[in-house]
């Protein structure tokens, strides 16, 4: 063994992974790296970003990527699509991609994982071994979390918050609702997918009706008094389409407590019942069952992790990235999934070789549409300090920002958009 | 075994955070956030500039002008660069201008 390979940098130590013959500072590494299997459940924004980047980095590591879909529809976007902005095709990603960078695609869902023995199940009953697990399993529902809201409601009232045939559900709702009708949306309290969306929503709902059916409303009821980019929604909201949005918070008494799908009607704590023409319910949320069943999640029903790593709290060699992280005051967004995928895939690619993980470092930018030329913005950058996520810069667009910024970050939306599919999908 | 392996040995095992030099390793996950609105590598396929390739002085003077609030029209970028330092903003101006290694 040279200095000269000893001191080799960790990038090059890295692309020796899975034994293509570079030399190993330290011996004791010998052969736990080679012929290593990293298995990732979920093919999201946090999942695939994770399969993608450990095969850059090492590009004779094995990696297997579990993901039912053979085509995923994603939520950032999905609200362009109800808004007319953008048509259903445009926001499906496939597999070719990830395939051509070397990671092996199942579409299959995975039904149970053994932390222990390092295994886990497909559905249909094979099984896989791993030396490391990434579980990128999103969010699910609570249902009858919110009284009367369940599967069978959903099809009634759909929520449209994992995108899909719910979200197309939701369109064909909009599309056959009468002009003057009433779009109620719910939204929860708590941590949940996407914290602007529902307001990212009511917007693009708003431009839908005023082009179609301008003597509609939208009635917002929400369970909590304030949520993200609130002035700079409202500025926006006032702006383009009046009165036609209204929004009651918790303080006015928006907090739904019982969902009647059937007649598609809502009443909040102090009993007041709203009828709805569309009801577009958006209920409590948690991570994704596998997370659970496989011992992850805490009482909060999300995953307790090391900020440094992703690595999960309650279990060896396991990472879980994205939605299902308890990763506050970083939210649950698709960026901040992509950014710890690729903190994630870094750290496992280090603890492969036997060394300390690379220094974390997240960023965050959330567009949110209002209409077509007009988008706003949150922006955070993240590291960890003392075990814990902080917001070391970041900030909103600015309240008084003139119609040509509002114009640019609308495109920069779509830029985003573009660019984050390429980065984990290849498309 | 000679001084200078041994160094090496231990840089590679101390914290990142104590080191004072960026690792390519830190180098690259701290550019891994950049790729969501620059593309992979910072080949953009959309309407955001592509950063691959740029000359490192150009990429480096941008972001600092960013950082210290220089262009008037400028939308997140000033909101994200102070969070990076003057050694974080040279190796990443120095990462993309390389392009991929």
């Amino acid at each position: 063994m040279t200095e000269g390979r000893q001191c080799a940098t960790r990038r090059a130590v890295l692309a020796g992974l899975a034994g293509t013959g570079a030399a190993l500072a330290l011996p004791v590494l010998a052969g736990a790296r080679t012929g290593a299997h990293v298995a990732v459940i979920g093919g999201g924004f946090g999942g695939a970003t994770a399969a993608r980047y450990l095969r850059r980095g090492a590009p004779d590591l094995r990696v297997t990527l579990i993901e039912p879909a053979e085509r995923f529809y994603t939520c950032p976007f999905s609200n362009l699509y109800l808004g007319g902005l953008r048509d259903w095709d445009s926001i499906g990603h496939g597999y070719d991609g990830l395939r051509a960078a070397g990671v092996e695609v199942i579409h299959a869902r995975a039904e149970a994982v053994d932390t222990a023995a390092r295994r886990l199940r497909l559905a249909g009953g094979a099984e896989l071994a791993w030396d490391r697990l990434v579980i990128a399993p999103g969010i699910d529902l609570r249902w009858n979390a919110l009284e009367g809201y369940d599967a069978a409601a959903a099809e009634i009232a759909p929520h449209a918050w994992k995108a899909g045939p719910q979200t197309q559900l939701l369109r064909r709702q909009m599309e056959a609702m009468e002009d003057g009708g009433t779009f109620v949306m719910v939204i929860p309290g708590g941590a949940y997918r996407c914290p602007p969306g529902p307001y990212e929503r009511a917007g693009m709902v708003a431009h839908y009706l005023k082009t179609r059916k301008p003597r509609s409303k939208i009635l917002l009821l929400d369970a909590k008094d304030r949520f993200s980019k609130q002035p700079l929604f409202m500025q926006g909201w006032q702006a383009l389409y009046g009165d036609m949005i209204e929004w009651v918070g918790l303080d006015d008494d928006g907090q739904v407590v019982r969902v009647d799908a059937a007649r598609r009607a809502v009443e909040t704590a102090f009993g007041t019942i709203h009828r709805a023409d569309v009801l577009n319910v958006i209920p409590p949320q948690m991570a994704g069952g596998i997370a659970a069943d496989a011992g992850l999640t805490d009482a909060s029903g999300w995953v307790p992790v090391d900020p440094a790593t992703f690595a999960a709290r309650q279990a060896e060699g396991v990472h879980v990235v994205g939605d299902a992280a308890l990763a506050s005051p970083m939210p649950k967004s698709g960026f901040c999934a992509n950014a710890q995928g690729k903190v994630a895939a870094a750290a496992i690619l280090a603890d492969l070789a036997g060394q300390a993980p690379p220094e974390a470092s997240f960023a965050n930018t959330c567009y949110s549409m209002i209409a077509p030329d007009y988008a706003i913005s949150v922006a955070g950058v993240y590291r960890v300090e003392g075990g814990a996520v902080a917001e070391v810069a970041g900030g909103t667009s600015p309240l008084e920002a003139d119609a040509g910024f509002r114009a640019a970050e609308a495109r920069h939306a779509a830029g985003w958009y573009a660019a984050i599919s390429a980065d984990i999908w290849g498309a | 075994m000679t001084f200078r392996s041994l160094s090496c040995l231990a840089a590679l095992a101390l914290p990142a955070a104590a080191a004072q030099a960026l690792t390519p390793a830190d180098v690259a996950v701290l550019a891994g956030p950049c790729a969501a609105c620059h593309g992979p590598d910072g080949h953009s396929p959309g309407a955001i500039p592509a950063i691959a390739g740029r000359a490192e002085e150009h990429l480096a003077t941008r972001m600092f002008a960013f950082r210290d609030g220089q262009d008037p029209a400028a939308t997140v970028m000033p909101r994200l660069m102070k969070g990076y330092d003057e050694a974080q903003i040279r190796a990443l101006a120095k990462w993309f201008a390389e392009g991929r290694q």
